[in-house]
């Protein structure tokens, strides 16, 4: 069993849509999306969801004002600006769970109370198990919904002997990215040739390299800039990340994504280039 | 003076364009200043000071504690205490993990035998950069480091409300873009015509309502046979769409090149100082 774990850095360079084909071509497989901030991958997967729950990620502090007297000693050593300086309120959006206010309480006032974060669910696509969340906005335990979704994805390709983890990766360098790699065999980084892009893939690559695992890159749109194009690919050779495939700048993958569908199932140089990404991916995996 | 007001730029998911309207609007305004929140991918410097990285710069630190070993007696009080397991116990010392230490100084205050002093680690930076008519100011969290929210605190010492105030926000629904856009006079979303596009922006306004910032929409690559996927649910809920940035392979391509479209295409300038009045009147009536 491997699991390749889909990322970009940059957000809308077409992580999300190459994932999706990309399932739809491997066989036996369970896919996660672990884009918990914007979940998009059921969109084109169209998953039929057959379990949910609660998931509590995180700890919160609760005042009982009855018990305080306003000493302010909370105030005074919350290092995350959580408690209000006129009256000592705890703001939910900015704690981040530490109990440090609980601790120096002298009147107990403060109990650190789970809360609900988000959604995890479990659901059945076309082309295989889904795992998948939706984070409550603004609750900021993203990275351990991750791992969640990751964990689960991981259990139910253990029991059903799966072949392949497929994840749609977070955007970014933070804390879900880190999570989204984490025990992963492989990294597809999907780019594209924008200077935006290309700084973003350098950077998200120096996250990538802290884990010690192979990489491949796919330069989508990459007719919009030949010039870039170029540049990515001599960065990839120089890093020894192996190119999986530049995909064009296509009025077909945009229409196929307005439509809720697949560009593999409507262009058949597409679906070449996709299937050559599944061997590729396959050899590197059995170094 | 008149008065000026602060926005927000916002958007569901990444890639949807928001740095290309943070970017031109500041270049079409004059007395602006852009702060680039984005703080894990910044990218607005790209098409405004392609040389930040050599301007002015201040770190953004964060503190690490740091274990006397010998005035600790393996007590674990302070392994017990941390919720993110960034402490832990080999043999008779204590090991701190940087990477997943929130910083919260609990385990400081709870040790009994004075034993944890902290440390300044690098966390972010800003970067400056004085252009004639815009002052940009943009926030950078450290590879391989988490927090993105002090980056941006520090970075929002920075505003100066004699201007006309930018801030690129980061994508998204969680505590770093809650923190962009706290206290800006007015949020502008941006989106696009496609099923993606939909989804990610009732997030962030099930988010931007939650916290009560006023808001409306922008459709970015707009085409005239998908717009209405967005403009439908704007019009069910009351949301104001203020501008369209049409689907354009030349546009692409200026951004490709790091080339604020504002430069290269005719209108755009009066369009966005137009677009800055709309909302600031609409935001100093509020």
């Amino acid at each position: 069993m491997k699991e390749i774990t889909v990322i970009s850095g940059k957000g809308g360079t077409g992580k999300t849509t190459f994932t999706a084909n990309l399932a739809s071509l491997l066989d036996n497989l369970v896919v996660g999306d672990c884009d918990v901030d914007a979940p998009n991958l059921h969109l084109l997967l169209n998953p039929e969801n057959k379990s949910e729950a609660v998931f509590k990620g995180m700890k919160l502090a609760v005042k009982n004002d009855d018990l305080c007297i306003d000493c302010g000693l909370c105030y005074e050593n919350c290092r995350f600006n959580a408690i209000t300086a006129a009256d000592y309120q705890i703001k939910n959006l900015k704690c981040e769970g530490c109990a440090v206010c609980a601790y120096v309480c002298p009147t107990d006032a403060i109990k650190m109370e789970e809360t609900e974060t988000g959604t995890l669910y479990e659901a059945e696509s076309r082309f295989g198990e889904m795992v998948h969340a939706k984070l409550i906005p603004g609750a900021d335990t993203s990275g351990k919904l991750v791992s969640e979704v990751k964990n689960r994805a991981s259990e139910l390709a253990k029991e059903k002997n799966k072949d392949w983890i497929l994840i749609d990766g977070s955007p970014g360098i933070g804390c879900p990215v880190i999570a989204s790699l984490t025990g992963s065999d492989l990294a597809v980084l999907v780019t594209e040739p924008t200077m935006s892009g290309f700084a973003d893939l350098k950077r998200v690559m120096e996250v990538v390299n802290h884990f010690k695992i192979p990489a491949g890159i796919v330069i989508n749109k990459y007719d919009l800039n030949e010039n870039i194009s170029a540049k990515i690919e001599a960065y990839a050779a120089e890093e020894k990340i192996e190119l999986l495939t530049k995909i064009p700048y296509s009025r077909v993958i945009v229409d196929s994504l307005k439509k809720g569908e697949l560009f593999v199932d409507n262009d058949a140089e597409l679906r070449t280039k996709m299937l050559t990404v599944k061997e590729k991916l396959t050899k590197i995996l059995e170094k | 003076m008149a008065e000026e007001i602060s926005l927000s730029i916002l958007s569901g998911k990444g890639g949807t364009g928001k740095t290309t309207l943070a970017v031109n609007l500041a270049l079409a305004l004059e007395n602006v200043q852009l702060l680039d929140a984005d703080v894990e991918e910044p990218n607005d410097y790209l098409f405004i000071s392609p040389e930040i990285e050599s301007k002015e710069t201040e770190s953004v630190m964060r503190l690490i504690p740091e274990v006397n070993d010998d005035k600790c007696t393996a007590c674990r009080k302070c392994v017990d205490f941390c919720e993110y397991n960034a402490l832990a116990m080999m043999l008779d010392n204590v090991l701190v993990f940087e990477e997943v230490c929130h910083s919260c100084g609990g385990c400081k205050i709870v040790c009994p035998e004075d034993a944890i002093t902290e440390k300044e680690k690098e966390l972010g930076k800003l970067r400056h950069d004085s252009l004639s008519n815009l002052d940009f100011w943009q926030g950078e969290l450290n590879t391989k480091e988490e927090k993105a929210v002090p980056v941006i605190e520090k970075l929002k010492t920075k505003i100066d409300r004699d201007k006309k105030v930018i801030i690129d926000s980061p994508p998204g629904t969680t505590c770093p873009t809650i923190e962009a856009i706290t206290d800006t006079d007015f949020t502008i979303v941006v989106t696009e015509p496609s099923p993606f596009g939909l989804h990610d922006l009732k997030m962030v306004i099930e988010m931007l309502n939650e916290i009560e910032q006023p808001f409306a929409v922008v459709i970015n690559r707009a085409e005239a046979d998908s717009d209405y996927l967005i403009e439908d649910y704007c019009q069910e809920e009351g949301i104001k769409i203020i501008l369209k940035i049409p689907f354009s392979r030349k546009i692409a391509e200026l951004y490709s090149e790091g080339i604020p479209f504002v430069d290269k295409l005719e209108g755009w300038d009066e369009k966005l100082q137009q677009l800055y009045q709309e909302i600031r009147e609409e935001a100093l009536k509020q």
